[in-house]
């Protein structure tokens, strides 16, 4: 039971989630260089956030095209969990292993603090450990967080139940003034048909230590660790 | 030969850097702006070894499938001997 972080150039949460994993979660890791096919035969990846290719372009047009990217398709194709944070979640959608697309935060501006998501569905390998209705407090830290797709696929997400996270007040409601970027019906997080590729704009990685303001974001290492013990 | 690619977000998607360019040509006090919408611009320089329905084909291509997101994003583009 294996987790690989990636590295692309300009990413900069990669350390944090190994650190996480390793430290925290207690579990074998290694980082994958981007520019090799080579997964390592881990069992989880982890896209992490951070500024690949330095957000050339659009945020992850670039990281598409990259090696590591070509073997993370057919690993996730085959069912292997992935799951993208922020930066990890931009690349994943335009690498077309999720629906919809990031664009730029509705205030313009970066925003970088604690935020509440609410948990809409547990039965995934990312929230397993969470109840539905659950609020975890997350920071993000982010510029283009702003959660777009097309009516038919919100549709399928909705019908699917494939919205796995939504920004929320404390005591879980939905609404507009919760939103921090203004996505499409305040979505933080989706997952893919297979279940199997999350990607969320919230860090987990910076809430998973008592010492770093809270341990809400531990709970998606710790359903993934769950995960992947029972498969 | 140069091609032009222009990239601009598609109507249904919101451009909240237009809104805000929108919103300072107004305080400017222009008037007869009715909206603003931001976009890119792509110059790209062809080497000359593709005739123009070549290169229109190549150009639509590199348009598509790296200089726009489709998700959010359309194009159009022009060739200049």
């Amino acid at each position: 039971m294996k987790f690989g972080v990636l590295i692309f150039p300009g990413s900069n949460c990669d350390h944090d989630a190994f650190w996480t994993i390793q430290q925290v979660a207690k579990q074998p890791v290694t980082f994958l260089w981007h520019e090799s096919h080579d997964l390592q035969n881990c069992d989880a990846i982890i896209v992490p956030g951070g500024f690949s290719y330095g957000d050339y372009l659009r945020t992850g047009a670039i990281a598409k095209f990259s090696p590591v990217m070509e073997s993370v398709r057919k690993f996730a194709d085959g069912g292997g969990l992935v799951l993208g944070i922020c930066n990890g979640f931009q690349i994943l959608c335009e690498s077309g292993l999720l629906p919809g697309a990031l664009t730029r935060n509705v205030g313009l501006k970066y925003v970088c603090k604690p935020v509440h998501v609410r948990v809409e569905n547990n039965d995934t390998p990312f929230t397993n450990a969470c109840r539905v209705g659950d609020v975890l407090t997350i920071p993000i830290g982010h510029m283009d967080g702003n959660y777009f797709c097309d009516d038919s696929t919100l549709a399928e997400l909705k019908r699917d139940q494939r919205i796995i996270f939504r920004y929320a007040t404390p005591s879980g409601e939905i609404t507009e003034d919760a939103n921090p970027n203004g996505s499409l019906e305040n979505i933080a997080g989706i997952c893919s048909p297979g279940r199997n590729v999350l990607g969320m704009m919230p860090h987990p990685e910076r809430a998973s230590e008592s010492e770093l303001g809270g341990t809400d974001g531990f709970r998606i290492f710790e359903s993934l660790v769950g995960a992947m013990a029972a498969r | 030969m140069k091609a032009y690619v222009y990239v601009s977000l598609k109507k249904s998607v919101l451009d909240p850097q237009g809104k805000t360019i929108q919103g300072a040509l107004k305080k400017m006090g222009v008037k007869g702006l009715a909206d603003v919408r931001q976009g890119k611009f792509f110059e790209l320089t062809l080497d000359g070894g593709l005739n123009r329905g070549e290169a229109e084909a190549e150009v639509a291509r590199i348009a598509r499938d790296v200089l726009t997101n489709p998700v959010i994003e359309e194009f159009r583009f022009s060739l200049e001997e």
